[in-house]
């Protein structure tokens, strides 16, 4: 055991576990610290059960629906497919609010498809409700759930489909024998990882829940700082939210695939089994219909948001600079935290440790915020917290996908190159230098982009406490709603949605440029 | 090498004039310090008058305020609202105004010595006349409208202005409120967590009335010359909803704060409400509102619950909206 090749030492990783389980727990002891005797309030019980349904659901639709797309995706080869893929990642990093506002402007009451229905003589569809919360979470994790299926396909090797044409399989006989034990190995994964996402929605829940029927644990607490002010009640239902999600994230480490980059995704193997015409239109018909399902609403966004853009105040982009700080803070945070326990797990057989990665992204993030706030209230301004906080907050959320990016990266090195480090003696610093840091570019360039473009629409705990001049991006594109300006607020949301993109594809590519494979 | 030191001895007395000059922090809502709101005109206005640095500090103020307790670095704070005041009231954070409450002209008695009214307005339900031909003449009238109709409204837990519309329905119905918010729930679109968000989709076309303000129309007649949104107007009656500005005990500026609270009473302040706030002045007789304000037209009868009122029944109102819209 001791002779084990790991030259990657330890210390430094078990380090940054520690520091994240502590700010988490340093979160909740802060606001205990100021609770006073209380319990459940009245619709809290509905609330636990509401959420849970619904992220079951949403999980459920999203991978569901993500099988065929997935299929029809892997087994089809046409010109764009590379682009395609990547565009259709693009939900899955958009900041809320902006989803939100595509969302309505294609299910909304006054969107594209009640339009034309009311064209045809048909009935209209409410968005509003159960059913809308699960459409958005599906708009969202339907690009996540594709994905992580499509890697899988795309990692069945093309000899086996040559073997399956060779033995001129019937496609129920291919399914049986290549694809569904694919699926069982990626889909309960991506379906635990998919339901912890879900678990602490916020702004969706809100907007297109329809009512307090709709409330969310994580919105249930939002109201409970808001109104109530009853830091007892906010506690407990930060652990419920806690235990729940981290029971799902705990099953979810037994089978989540780990999360690939774009470089490899435009490889479609020959598929002499899938060549029937019948399977040819229905795969041209689902990824027509997906693609339509995820990139409308962002075509909407755009030409909406056009119209703002001159009418945007220097504000605006006074606030889009803070937001690129924040996001720039929250990859620095996250690559110090996510790079060390990538190692340390990496070096380890089995992949329990990372669990605390998901820990993060199953806090509710308002209590982290406000935790951390009563903490360091004493000794330092708030205002100047807030946009620290943020950034930190937001770096715990995008842990998790970043230790899936890197560890089977990592793991790949240190098998190839550790035994060679160590007759080399090369330890720590030089190791990461010469060694990790320039084979794991491509991945850390990933998760740098992932981080950077969810940190951008984060409302998050700036909301409670900023200063005029310290509003983030989101927070300025509310108070141009606030301020009668829904155009420029509208110019604001296509700011955002450009950003995202951005920071993702430059960290992305960045990380992949001059790169190999 | 001399310059580099006399430009530093310049830079350092900048600095300690600087430092001299005292800071009045007034913790305020966003809407207020963006620069469409009353904010900036204040700050300059103010500061020519202090000798200070008038500092806005923004965010949600009750939560803020009980984080901070009496470590809170604000001097002022502006924006309470009535319904929430005796909750701020029992931090026992504020001292009195000093001011001559019979100087407003609120349509209501104000007696409060902490908190200082600085501007109204009522809560109201907001349509286009051209998405709405037949918009409801009463409360009952919207409770019977067909179910086709859908208007969105704000969460009484997140939001001030759906704090105040539980309210009303309770002025309004009293022990029938649940039964009217189940007349209701069928219209109502969805439940917003702030005014923004719900105000975003009626302008959008999504929902055809919004709850709002009845001085809403009035930003669209005279910022944008839409004379096409008008509030609902009720003979039951429209909920009141007042702002007002308090003076932090603790400050270590008293004279600047006391020099604030007079500030809000005069002329120079009040006049900034109408067309930057999009609210009325609390202590300036209609004849000096801006032109065209006079005319709006504005309930003729008012509900209002005090604070102690407000804060007994809240809880009850808000539990009659939950179960209603929940079942």
């Amino acid at each position: 055991m001791a002779q084990r090749a790991d030259p990657v030492t330890r210390n430094a990783g078990i380090t940054a576990a520690a520091v994240t389980v502590a700010v988490v727990l340093a979160a909740g002891i802060g606001i205990l610290s100021r609770a006073e005797p209380g319990g459940f309030g009245p619709g809290d019980l509905a609330a636990i059960r509401f959420t849970v349904v619904q992220a079951l659901l949403s999980a459920a639709f999203s991978v569901l629906l993500a099988i065929p797309l997935a299929r029809a995706l892997a087994r089809r080869r046409f010109f764009g497919h590379g682009v395609l893929v990547m565009l259709l990642g693009v939900p899955f990093i958009l900041p809320v609010i902006v989803a939100v506002i595509g969302l309505l402007a294609v299910f909304g009451r006054n969107g594209l498809l009640n339009t034309g229905l009311v064209a045809l003589g048909l009935p209209e569809l409410s968005v509003y409700g159960l059913h809308g919360v699960v459409l958005a979470h599906v708009f969202f994790n339907l690009p996540l759930a594709t994905r992580l299926l499509l890697q899988g396909w795309q990692a069945v090797p093309a000899e086996r489909f040559r073997l399956v044409a060779q033995l001129n399989l019937s496609p129920r006989a291919v399914a049986r024998t290549l694809e569904w034990p694919l699926l069982r190995q990626i889909g309960p994964g991506a379906f635990a990882l998919i339901f912890v996402i879900c678990l602490t929605s916020f702004a969706v829940a809100l907007t297109l829940g329809g009512g307090p029927r709709a409330t969310t644990v994580e919105l249930a607490i939002y109201q409970t700082f808001r109104y109530d002010f009853d830091l007892t009640r906010a506690a407990l239902l930060s652990l419920v939210q806690l235990a729940v999600a981290g029971t799902a994230a705990l099953a979810a480490l037994w089978f989540v695939p780990s999360v690939g980059i774009g470089g490899g995704l435009d490889r479609v193997p020959m598929r002499w089994d899938a060549r029937s015409g019948l399977q040819r239109w229905s795969d041209i018909a689902l990824i027509l219909l997906g693609a339509a399902f995820l990139l409308v609403p962002l075509g909407a966004v755009v030409l909406r948001g056009l119209l703002g853009v001159p009418l945007m105040p220097a504000s605006v982009w006074q606030a889009a600079g803070v937001s690129l700080g924040v996001a720039g803070l929250s990859i620095v945070v996250l690559l110090l935290l996510a790079l060390p326990m990538a190692g340390w797990i990496a070096g380890r057989a089995t992949g329990g440790v990372e669990a605390i990665g998901l820990f993060g992204l199953s806090a509710s993030p308002l209590m982290i915020g406000t935790g951390w706030f009563i903490l360091l209230n004493p000794v330092v301004d708030p205002a100047v917290l807030a946009l620290p906080v943020t950034a930190l907050v937001n770096a715990l959320m995008a842990l998790p996908f970043a230790l899936r990016i890197m560890v089977p990266r990592l793991r790949d090195t240190l098998r190839e190159y550790g035994r060679l480090a160590t007759a080399l003696k090369m330890r720590g610093w030089s190791l990461w230098r010469w060694v990790i840091l320039p084979r794991l570019r491509p991945q850390i360039g990933f998760a740098a982009g992932l981080t950077g473009a969810l940190s951008i629409g984060d409302l998050g705990v700036i909301a409670l406490f900023a200063d005029p001049d310290r509003a983030t991006l989101p927070l300025q594109m509310y108070r141009l709603m606030g301020a009668y300006q829904m155009q420029a607020a509208a110019g604001a949301a296509l700011l955002l949605l450009v950003m995202a993109l951005g920071i993702f594809w430059i960290c992305d590519r960045g990380g992949r440029s001059g790169v190999a494979d | 090498m001399r310059h580099l030191t006399f430009a530093a001895a310049m830079t350092l007395a900048a600095g300690a004039a600087q430092a001299q000059t005292p800071v009045l922090t007034v913790y305020a809502g966003d809407y207020f310090t963006s620069e469409w709101g009353p904010g900036p005109t204040i700050e300059t206005e103010f500061e020519k008058v202090c000798d200070c640095d008038l500092q806005f500090s923004t965010g949600d103020l009750m939560p803020r305020l009980l984080l901070e307790g009496e470590r809170t670095k604000a001097d002022v704070v502006i924006g309470l609202t009535s319904d929430v005041t005796a909750k701020a009231r029992s931090t026992g954070l504020f001292a009195p105004h000093g001011q001559d409450n019979s100087d407003l002209t609120l349509p209501i008695e104000w007696t409060d010595d902490v908190f200082l009214p600085f501007n109204y307005g009522h809560t109201a339900f907001v349509f286009d006349d051209t998405r709405m031909e037949n918009p409801p003449a009463t409360f009952d009238d919207l409770l019977n409208m067909s179910d086709d109709v859908k208007i969105v409204i704000q969460d009484p837990r997140t939001s001030i202005s759906g704090l105040a519309l539980v309210l009303w329905v309770e002025a309004v119905y009293g022990d029938k409120a649940q039964e009217a918010w189940s007349k209701l729930a069928p219209k109502i679109l969805t439940v917003t967590k702030d005014w923004s968000t719900s105000y975003g989709m009626f302008t959008d076309g999504e929902a055809d009335m919004v709850l709002s303000y009845t001085t809403s129309p009035a930003y669209h007649m005279f910022a944008e010359d839409d004379f096409t949104k008008h509030a609902a107007l009720f003979p039951e009656g429209h909920y009141f909803m007042v702002e007002t500005v308090a003076k932090v005990a603790q400050t270590d500026v008293p004279e600047l704060a006391d020099q604030f609270m007079s500030f809000v009473m005069s002329d120079t302040f009040q006049t900034q409400i109408p067309t930057a706030n999009w609210s009325l002045p609390s202590a300036l007789p209609q004849e000096q509102w801006p032109e065209g304000w006079a005319e709006l037209d504005l309930p003729e009868k008012v509900l209002f619950y005090d604070e102690a009122e407000a804060a007994a029944v809240q809880e009850k109102a808000i539990e009659a909206w939950r179960s209603a819209l929940t079942q």
